[in-house]
């Protein structure tokens, strides 16, 4: 046995116009958790890409327990053992567990090839009992959580007799009890044997799991250490190529008058009995585990699904708020947490992007000025510092930061005066990040009040004036951020009060 | 960010611009003429390209919305079974007495009904797709047409209403000036208002334009609305022309219409498209149509052509290199 598993020796890739890899390593030992970080772009997907046969790369050889192979095809890949595991899962989410887990390799009869459905149930519980789930494999994907749905795929890649599995950033959808049970999923792995090549972009997973880390910056190798053997900053310089001296920038604003009073708020199914307040230039945190209500109380509040209990008071005067648009009309934004998704149009340009929603703003009885669109656009991402070519470059072609940035314009072309940002450093490098922060102090300080979602605990301490913590639909807590821990928050958040009786408590 | 003041080049070269859709479309256009003109002495006569005009543009009232209507990602197949329906009404309730005048005001009336019901039925119930909806009233508004007139024919509309089908103005047909009239008009809809960006946003991603605050319901409900109204405009200049109708009439109007949207460029996938290249392929196919028909090609071999230039004129762009870059111009050109 070789004592590198997977050794990468000057791996170029190069696509038009871009150079994806430059002549970098990597060496995975067998049995090890290995971490893997850079910031957006830096070239972690191609690399990923490379090594389950995706993309063949231009230059440079790969070792496959010391012998040379040749990754052509993703088959090439799967027949050495290699799986990935993905960020958003790629599943049949019709079709049942057990369906998924199998997918090109199930089991048939001898003669017949009749599939063999209850062998094929009987080893998919095998391997979800191994990594410690107990859901029935006759359950249809799509019914799962994307935690439940990760586990599915952990268990196809070891029915495939995985020896190398790479899991590409799978705690980003995860809330902070379901990554503890990844935690120990990859323990369990690493222990019998595989190796595990772990992308994140939270500091807190690779101190947790990793034994080594490798780092990319730019699309090239910088630098793989154990992790007691490096510092947390040097780290981040290795990854930023800068000091990123404060994450979290000091804070600029002062309280202003009351902006936005919601008082008994409910949904059926969704939350209910929810009353807070929110001040010009205040940063309030909301946070609480997925599935807590965060996102529907926002969503309420913008509009796209109303609430059907209780009162909104906006500058003290009550509103009723039925849809998107009469929220910006009233000056209430929203930043959604799916940016690709629900806040660009990705094949447009920067420029159309960020004015669709105030067309009217620069249109006489609905005829577009071209020319005022333009400029209104070019100003505020220049003002954002967007890097792109010209504000004509697809949304598609930016980085997941300056893509962020974009939404953000969006919500400052509107007159707002009230921004309710949902996870808006979601899947964004550290660079990109403190940019984020940064932007969101100035917004504070020009007298926005500001909702800030997010399931980051660090986050959500070090930008808050005041925190908010939901629990099953409920508001659990409101925390003042001064002198709070993150175990106070993951008590309101996950507590042990019923959830009839919600806690209150004020610090 | 280029520096302050310069918004960044939005390139456009003579090559760029010679690449994009609509030009293969004037060149296939002019082939077919060329063509046309080789195979009949009789192709190159304006009086006759002129009345040619007035046989396939009835239905290319209803490419117009039909382009808004791809451009949202959906589809309408109910148009056809609208342009009977609105013509039988209308056709029987003038026999019944009600002064014409008042017969195409119901016309125009039911047809702009019968698509706001398909809108109403696929904002309500969003799960439904537009080709199950649309199906489904495709046959309800052909049911409701036979059940009027019962496979008969109804006519014998005043001396004047025959007009629109046959009149000129100036020498110009009377349904090409209302026709170039309203293309210019939905042309300049869709690429200078807020309105055509809207239509452009929501069939781009549908779930963003919502958070951006875009009435979708409300667009939906207007598009397919005008939809019908236009089917209810392709009644009136057919039955004009044919001086009766029937509940028949119209039969399968509906996939014209669709394969000269795509022909022209528009992407059934949604947001990509544009007015000009519709009625580029409306013309290109109707004068095929009519040159063709000179030299006494059977209407099947017809057929034969015209399916063959469809599924080239999707495949083209995906084989050359114009795709990528009309599909970019065209992503967000309005």
């Amino acid at each position: 046995m070789a004592e590198y598993l997977l050794e990468l020796r000057e791996i170029t890739k190069t696509f038009p116009g871009v150079k994806a890899l430059d002549s970098v390593q990597f060496k995975l030992k067998p049995g090890e958790i290995h971490a893997l970080m850079g910031e957006n772009g830096a070239g972690k997907s191609t690399f990923i890409k490379v090594i389950t046969g995706v993309h063949a790369p231009d230059a440079g050889e790969i070792l496959f327990n010391g012998e040379k192979v040749e990754l052509k095809h993703p088959r090439d890949a799967q027949k050495l053992g290699i799986a990935a595991i993905y960020q958003h899962v790629t599943c049949y989410p019709d079709l049942s567990v057990t369906e998924n887990i199998f997918m090109g390799h199930e089991l048939l009869a001898k003669r017949t090839k009749r599939i063999l459905w209850k062998e094929m149930h009987a080893e998919a519980k095998k391997w979800l009992k191994e990594l410690g789930a107990d859901f029935d494999p006759r359950t249809q994907m799509g019914s799962l959580s994307v935690a439940q749905q990760q586990i599915v795929e952990i268990s196809k890649a070891l029915s495939m007799d995985a020896k190398i599995i790479i899991m590409d950033e799978p705690t980003a959808a995860l809330t902070q009890r379901e990554s503890e049970e990844l935690y120990k999923i990859a323990e369990r792995l690493r222990d019998k044997g595989v190796s595990i090549i772990f992308i994140t972009h939270r500091f807190e997973d690779m101190y947790r799991l990793a034994s080594r880390v490798t780092v990319f910056r730019d699309s090239r190798y910088i630098g793989t250490w154990k992790i007691d053997e490096i510092s947390h900053d040097d780290l981040i310089v290795a990854m930023v190529g800068r000091e990123v001296s404060q994450l979290f920038p000091e804070k600029k604003a002062s309280k202003g008058e009351e902006l936005l009073r919601v008082e008994g708020l409910g949904k059926n199914g969704y939350f209910a009995d929810v009353s807070f307040t929110l001040h010009r230039g205040e940063i309030l945190g909301l946070t609480g585990l997925v599935g807590a209500g965060r996102s529907e109380l926002c969503q309420a509040i913008y509009g796209i699904s109303p609430y059907d209990r209780g009162k909104l008071f906006l500058r003290g005067k009550e509103t009723r708020i039925q849809n998107p648009l009469q929220a910006i009309g009233s000056g209430i934004g929203y930043l959604p947490e799916d940016r690709q998704k629900q806040g660009l149009i990705l094949e447009w340009g920067i420029d159309r992007n960020i004015t669709l929603p105030v067309l009217h703003k620069f249109s006489n009885k609905g005829w577009l000025n071209r020319k005022q669109e333009q400029k209104m656009a070019k100003n505020l991402a220049d003002k954002l510092l967007v890097k792109a070519n010209s504000i004509f470059a697809s949304a598609a072609s930016l980085s997941g930061g300056n893509q962020q940035k974009i939404v953000v314009a969006k919500l400052l072309a509107a007159d707002l005066d009230i921004l309710i940002l949902d996870e808006p450093t979601k899947g964004v490098d550290v660079g990109a990040k403190s940019a984020i922060y940064e932007i969101i102090h100035d917004l504070a300080a020009q007298g926005y009040g500001i909702i800030l979602v997010s399931s980051e605990m660090p986050e959500v301490i070090g930008m808050s004036d005041r925190i908010l913590v939901m629990r099953s639909g409920r508001l659990s807590a409101i925390l003042d951020s001064d002198g709070v821990t993150q175990e106070m928050i993951l008590q309101a958040a996950m507590g042990t009060h019923a959830v009839d009786q919600p806690l209150r408590q004020r610090a | 960010m280029k520096p302050d003041g310069v918004l960044g080049e939005q390139k456009m070269t003579l090559k760029r611009f010679f690449l994009q859709w609509e030009w293969m479309l004037v060149l296939i256009f002019l082939l077919v003429n060329l063509v046309n003109a080789f195979l009949s002495p009789y192709y190159l006569d304006l009086i006759s390209i002129r009345d040619a005009t007035m046989t396939f543009l009835d239905k290319a009232f209803i490419v117009l919305p039909m382009v808004f209507i791809l451009i949202l990602g959906q589809i309408d197949i109910s148009v056809a079974s609208t342009v009977a329906l609105s013509s039988v009404i209308m056709a029987d309730l003038y026999n019944r007495g009600l002064p014409m005048e008042w017969a195409i005001v119901v016309c125009l009336a039911v047809g702009a009904l019968c698509g706001w019901i398909n809108g109403f039925l696929l904002v309500k119930f969003k799960e439904l797709s537009s080709v199950i909806v649309t199906l489904g009233t495709m046959i309800l508004y052909r049911g409701i047409a036979y059940i009027i007139l019962e496979d008969q024919s109804a006519g014998k509309f005043p001396e004047w209403f025959s007009y629109l089908g046959w009149g000129y103005v100036g020498g110009i047909p009377f349904i090409l000036i209302v026709f170039i009239v309203l293309a210019v008009i939905f042309g300049l809809v869709l690429h200078q208002t807020t309105f055509g960006r809207h239509l452009y946003a929501m069939g781009s991603n549908l779930t963003a334009s919502q958070f951006s605050g875009i009435r979708t319901n409300r667009i939906t409900l207007i598009v397919f609305t005008l939809a019908g109204l236009m089917a209810a405009v392709t009644a009136l200049f057919l039955a004009s022309r044919m001086g009766s109708t029937r509940p028949n009439v119209a039969n399968g109007y509906e996939l014209d219409v669709i394969a000269m949207a795509v022909l022209g460029g528009v992407s059934t996938a949604g947001g990509k498209g544009r007015m000009i290249g519709a009625v580029i392929a409306v013309f290109l196919i109707g004068l095929l149509r009519y040159g063709l028909g000179l030299v006494n090609v059977p209407a099947q071999t017809l057929l034969v052509i015209i399916g063959a230039l469809l599924i080239f004129a999707v495949m083209v762009p995906k084989l050359s290199g114009l795709k990528r870059k009309t599909a970019h111009r065209l992503a967000g050109k309005n």
